[in-house]
């Protein structure tokens, strides 16, 4: 379809502005443009039907089935959205003085006293605008901790190869040096290899717990004990925490410092790029460095306040802050043992659909799982020549969105699963056919699923060209 | 599959090529770049830094994911191929004449496998 600016016709406009009856204030010579913007000239109509049309090329939560491993696209409650809409909460602005804003102050203090219960923390900053963006944070205290003790030789951070691959990246962006750990054939921490690379120049460890394999460790206590002697602190990434949520506790697993995805596990939209919210919870050895701008309860007035070595701001003011407002609509709604219900029913529901694909594929690692599973379709690829890329590419054509692909790297030809608590399980019946559908044809028509999709508005996108080339915005002639 | 008898393989994918006494050149394998797919970008170290066994130096990007590259000797990088900077499709296109660095004042060499060896290992890879 054609940019909005290529549908612009000269002089056209959906607003017919009268004469001006004010007398005309000159502009200083130095604020006046050269040449006028290239803002696209439209109808209402022709604008309307644009996003409309739009609208129409993508797939959302709300247009079907989307269990895109690790990304929990759960389904958003609509009250999310009416309650985060309510003019008191749009209509106020960050620098507005404590007494007029002490209803969004309240959000913010309540949703962290519950999100601490959740994770078992005792501070929380809500900063971080997303989950990477968290890790940094959290990073950032671990560092200004060793720091403030003097200690200047913990340059490490241990991370083990199933990571999520922001984990390495936030480490370096912090200036840590990044430990690569194997797992074990158990798809979980080697135990020995992590004993071999703790040591006095341990900053910390960063897990995902349930990993990325859908594996809870059964040795978390010790993993997070080994670093604990090693003088390491324990950051725990809590992109899979919808698996665990009101069952278990990651500081009760002996972590220090966690990122929670309210985006995700606390379903607000996110499909599109955002805006989430990576608040970060820490123990309270880590609070006298948290950043600024903390509320806290004084009394009955809540007020901001800098913890005493704060690492300063991570972004501007409070975070996303109608995020928060939506996930604590939620955890409000649900409760805590409607919050361990979703847990449990997220776990349930990967079994579920594990269990009626495992006579049409191979699972990558065997038993139960937690809310997501990763398949190996390298049998497949071998046999066939379809590979992963293009049995996810075919699921388009059935109107459901592709699990993970590729990913987590430890698996060949892998396609992870998660399909959330909040899909029936006619849906999850209805997506395991599909799925066994796509495998049996992979045999018969393997041609047919290299062409793949061919009914949605684009087929394949030369994800090369894109990456060596890309085109961000439009370019005009003059 | 391609593999130059003139030269050694580490198992992470990486060829060595030895030009001197102690210098030497450090590729990627046809086997790697086949298992990558198209690479889009490609990030080296800087003349003067010091590279050690078992080591990342470098990383390549494909649409698929992020790599690290290791290094199959200790020593100090003398020269980086610029050109791959703005091409990193020449990976993909000419694996054993796209170099990534020249090592120099190499001190030690990893556990290295002759062009036959490693014909064996990628087919057990595979």
């Amino acid at each position: 379809m054609k940019l909005i600016f290529e549908k612009s016709v000269p002089g056209r406009a959906c607003t017919l502005l009268p004469d001006c009856d004010v007398p005309m204030a000159a502009i200083p010579e130095t604020f006046v443009r050269k040449a006028p913007p290239h803002l696209p000239e439209l109808s209402e109509t022709d604008i309307s039907r644009h996003y409309t049309e739009l609208a129409k090329c993508v797939h959302g939560v709300n247009d079907g089935f989307y269990p895109l491993g690790s990304c929990t696209m759960k389904y958003n409650p609509a009250l999310n959205e009416e309650m985060a809409g309510l003019a008191g909460f749009t209509g106020v602005h960050p620098l507005q003085p404590e007494h007029t804003v002490q209803g969004s102050l309240e959000v913010l203090a309540k949703a962290e006293e519950i999100l601490c219960k959740v994770t078992g923390m005792d501070t929380m900053t809500f900063q971080p605008a997303a989950g990477a963006h968290g890790e940094l944070t959290g990073l950032l205290l671990i560092k200004a901790y060793h720091r403030a003790r003097g200690d200047a030789q913990r340059t490490k951070i241990i991370v083990p190869d199933s990571a999520h691959g922001t984990n390495p990246a936030s480490a370096s962006m912090t200036g840590f040096t990044v430990v690569n750990i194997p797992s074990g054939a158990d798809g979980c921490v080697d135990l020995e290899k992590l004993r071999a690379a703790v040591g006095p120049d341990t900053a910390g460890l960063m897990l995902t717990n349930p990993n990325t394999l859908g594996l809870f460790d059964k040795n978390i206590l010790e993993i997070t004990r080994i670093v604990h002697e090693a003088g390491g602190l324990n950051y725990y990434d809590g992109a899979n925490l919808n698996a665990v949520m009101g069952v278990a506790r990651p500081g009760d697993m002996g972590f220090d410092v966690v990122h929670l995805n309210l985006h995700k596990t606390f379903s607000t939209p996110h499909g599109g790029g955002g805006p989430g919210s990576g608040a970060v919870g820490a123990k309270s050895l880590l609070a006298p460095f948290l950043p600024n701008r903390h509320v806290k309860c004084q009394g009955d007035f809540y007020a901001f306040e800098d913890a005493p070595q704060t690492i300063g701001s991570v972004k501007a003011f409070y975070g996303n802050f109608l995020v928060v407002v939506r996930a604590l609509c939620y955890m409000l709604v649900l409760g805590e043992d409607g919050m361990r219900d979703a847990s449990q029913m997220a776990v349930l529901n990967a079994n579920y659909l594990k269990k009626l694909l495992e006579p049409h594929c191979e699972v990558a690692n065997e038993g139960i799982c937690m809310h997501e599973f990763v398949l190996t379709l390298e049998k497949l690829k071998k046999e066939t020549g379809v590979s992963a890329m293009d049995v996810a590419k075919s699921m388009l054509d059935y109107g459901m969105h592709p699990p993970t692909m590729y990913f987590p790297l430890i698996v060949h030809e892998a396609l992870m699963l998660e399909p959330t608590e909040t899909e029936s399980k006619e849906t999850l019946d209805w997506a395991a056919g599909v799925i066994a559908e796509i495998l049996e044809k992979a045999h018969t028509e393997p041609e047919a699923l290299h062409n793949a999709p061919v009914t949605t508005p684009v087929g394949r996108p030369d994800e090369v060209a894109a990456a060596r080339n890309p085109k961000l915005r439009a370019v005009f002639d003059a | 599959m391609n593999i130059p008898e003139n030269l050694l393989y580490l198992d992470s994918h990486e060829w060595v090529e030895k030009t001197g006494e102690k210098t030497a050149r450090i590729g990627l394998t046809d086997f790697a770049q086949d298992q990558l797919g198209d690479l889009v970008f490609v990030n080296l170290p800087e003349e003067g830094d010091s590279v050690a066994v078992g080591e990342s130096f470098a990383d390549v990007e494909s649409v698929k994911a992020v790599s690290d590259i290791y290094s199959p000797v200790t020593g100090t990088v003398a020269a980086i191929n610029a050109d791959l900077l703005d091409a990193p499709e020449a990976i993909n296109q000419d694996p054993y004449g796209a170099w990534l660095i020249e090592v120099t004042d190499i001190t030690e060499y990893g556990e290295l496998m002759d062009a036959v060896a490693y014909q064996a290992f990628c087919e057990e890879q595979n």
